[in-house]
């Protein structure tokens, strides 16, 4: 049954090339088709490897399906579904081609069983997903666009030497739980660790983000994030490392996200701060604490999607997205406030929202570990969320100051596309069953106990006493436009200087990977560059005939090209580069 | 034109909101004592300790991010000098 249908990655990548081509209200149904064909696929295919295809005497997997990758297939499928929903009005097929493809490549991830496709397609998905941020076609975003690249090369680089020393060890480009054993597992640890923005490879994500459009960064948050937690959730379960890391991810970004001043740079530090909470439960590694990973992720893809519709359509109808420059929208934005509410209450882990019953997993997995330390940790980040991003966010943009802006409710598109996350995390956190059905374990976990349910109103709601009091008491920090220093000081900051040496090193690394890739895969690294020069000189080679170039000066032009792009210093990302010459070809074109 | 809401422009509005808030907490407090109790570590055998780290938690949060302000805030401009 599965040989007449197309792996759901293959399905957007290729149906985002018809985008341009296609006009008005076509188009929009189109866009939005896509999501539900491969969801379709992926509710019909059967557990097992499948889409394997055999490639220079490796054995390619496009389709491990397994409840652990299927859950996360459904969830990005159907944010990928809201977020084209969202989008379905803007004008500029950059965007939409950008972001189907970004959506595929995430899809191509979370899927892939073998290591060769997994690269290809993270690739994909970090070049995919610069056009998102640059598409604000704003100078400051080209240059947060930059560097979001340049971190996202070298992780990738590192997850390349990673997988090279892997294959070399094992003999087999499969892959599966992996562990922190040798170097190899550190530097493929290190490579998916940086897409989780795991601290301290985290400064890129709050850098970038709040430079995307208003329906782009919708994008973003979803999918690099959360496909790099799936293979946290695959790779490396029980890894200690991961409970000390999250722990300080649940904890510091709060304090950044209590002094932003732009909304989206809010989110994107309480985003850190939920991944966090992730990262403990992968850390622990019991049945229970990965359910309860794989459960925060599915909620807060939806909920913190649903927070940025909210952000980004305040953005689309204001111009405006900082503290200090809104307020008093509920006034005239009443639905987007209301969903604001809710995604507020659904990432804050109130009761009868989604938050709670996943959140709530990976507390309980501490407690029943005996971890005090780190119970204390994520019940203090717990009152801390619901300060910043439960009341924080919807106070300082619906109410707080009267701004005078009376901007309405977004297009119908976009409040659909909110209504639908917002019922979605009410629906989650009431019915909590389906959810728990889709979990790669069985659960034996009843969120709603009298003792839990008090426990946590009390947490919640006494922090939210505190602010009241500090509000009302004059203590709470004002909002000042200001920006707060980050780790990205360090590549951004240190001039010159710190270009070279990043520079220096990435040229390195990209040496010590091409090394390592020449000496092992002398072959395979041969293939993909001979490709792209074919495929290069293919269309070089009918521009030169059109010239007037012909016999020796062709040949002379052909062998030069030919040698230029073998010598290149460009590693086995260079496939991934052709899949992408053709957003790049949108983005010159629009 | 559809009319704008603006309820909260009242400031007696303001009031019986927070009054609802305020009787909201009393009731939490109290309810701790009709629920079969389920602590996670013995410290929650005190009654309202969820109460009281939730309330410190926010505390603590907002004297730190005002300690953290002074160390890493600056103009918006800091990055383009």
């Amino acid at each position: 049954m599965t040989s007449n249908m197309l792996p759901p990655a293959i399905i957007f990548i290729l149906g985002a090339i018809l985008i341009p081509f296609l006009k008005g209200k076509t188009k929009s149904i189109y866009m939005l088709l896509i999501p539900v064909a491969a969801f379709y696929i992926l509710v019909n295919i059967p557990q097992g490897n499948i889409w394997t295809y055999e490639f220079w005497g490796y054995n390619l997997i496009l389709g491990r399906i397994d409840k652990l990758s299927m859950i996360f297939g459904y969830i990005f499928t159907i944010m990928a579904f809201l977020g084209i929903l969202f989008a379905l009005k803007v004008k500029d097929d950059l965007q939409h081609v950008a972001a189907i493809v970004y959506a595929g490549s995430t899809l191509g991830v979370v899927l892939a069983g073998d290591f060769l496709s997994l690269y290809f397609f993270w690739e994909v998905m970090a070049v995919s997903s610069t056009f998102l941020i640059i598409a604000s076609r704003t100078r400051a975003s080209r240059e947060a666009g930059f560097r979001y690249i340049l971190v996202h090369l070298i992780g990738g680089l590192f997850l390349l030497a990673g997988i090279v020393l892997t294959i070399q060890k094992t003999g087999t480009i499969a892959f599966d739980y992996i562990g922190l054993t040798g170097i190899e597992s550190y530097l493929i640890f290190i490579g998916i660790a940086l897409n989780a923005a795991a601290i301290p490879l985290h400064a890129w994500l709050p850098d970038a983000y709040p430079h995307g459009t208003p329906t782009s960064t919708v994008f973003l948050s979803a999918f690099t994030t959360k496909s790099a937690v799936y293979l946290l959730i695959r790779t490396f379960p029980g890894a200690d490392l991961l409970i000390w890391i999250g722990a300080f991810m649940v904890f510091v970004p709060i304090f950044y996200a209590v002094l932003e001043n732009d909304i989206r740079k809010v989110l994107a530090y309480s985003l850190l701060n939920q991944i966090g909470f992730m990262l403990v439960g992968i850390g622990i590694g019991t049945q229970l604490a990965l359910n309860g990973a794989v459960a925060h992720a599915f909620c807060h893809i939806l909920y913190k999607g649903l927070l940025f519709m909210a952000a980004g359509s305040v953005l689309q109808m204001t111009g405006k997205i900082k503290c200090t420059e809104i307020g008093g929208l509920y006034k005239t934005m009443p639905l987007t406030c209301l969903f604001c509410i809710v995604g507020a209450a659904s990432i804050s882990a109130f009761p009868l929202f989604s938050g709670f019953v996943s959140k709530s997993m990976i507390v309980t997995a501490t407690v029943n570990e005996k971890m005090v330390f780190v119970y204390l940790i994520l019940q203090f980040a717990s009152a801390g969320v619901f300060h910043h991003a439960g009341i924080k966010v919807p106070f300082f943009t619906f109410f707080g100051h009267d701004s005078g802006i009376r901007a309405k409710d977004p297009s119908w598109n976009m409040t659909l596309a909110m209504g639908i996350a917002a019922f979605a995390c009410i629906f989650i956190g009431v019915f909590p069953q389906p959810l728990y059905n889709l979990l790669p374990f069985i659960v034996d976990y009843v969120p709603y106990t009298g003792a839990h349910v008090v426990g946590q109103l009390q947490l919640l709601m006494f922090g939210a006493l505190a602010f009241a009091l500090l509000i009302l008491s004059g203590y709470y920090p004002p909002e000042i436009k200001s920006i707060n220093l980050d780790v990205d000081w360090f590549y951004r900051k240190l001039g010159r200087g710190g270009y070279i040496i990043l520079d220096k090193g990435l040229n390195t690394l990209n040496m010590i990977s091409e090394g390592v890739v020449m000496g092992f895969l002398k072959g395979l690294v041969f293939f993909f560059k001979n490709t792209a020069a074919k495929i290069a000189l293919f269309v070089a080679v009918n521009i030169w005939l059109a010239l007037g170039y012909r016999d020796k000066r062709l040949e002379i032009k052909k062998n030069r090209l030919y040698n230029d792009i073998l010598e290149g210093t460009l590693p086995i990302g260079i496939g991934a580069a052709v899949t992408i010459s053709f957003i790049l070809l949108v983005f010159i074109l629009t | 034109m559809k009319k704008e809401l603006s309820i909260f422009d009242n400031p007696k509005n303001v009031k019986k909101l927070l009054i609802i808030f305020y009787c909201s907490l009393v009731i939490l407090l109290i309810s701790e004592f009709f629920i079969h109790p389920h602590p996670a570590f013995s410290f929650e055998h005190v009654k309202g300790f969820s109460a009281v780290y939730g309330f410190f938690s926010c505390v603590l949060l907002i004297f730190l991010a005002k300690i953290l302000r002074l160390i890493v805030m600056k103009k918006e401009n800091y990055y383009d000098k």
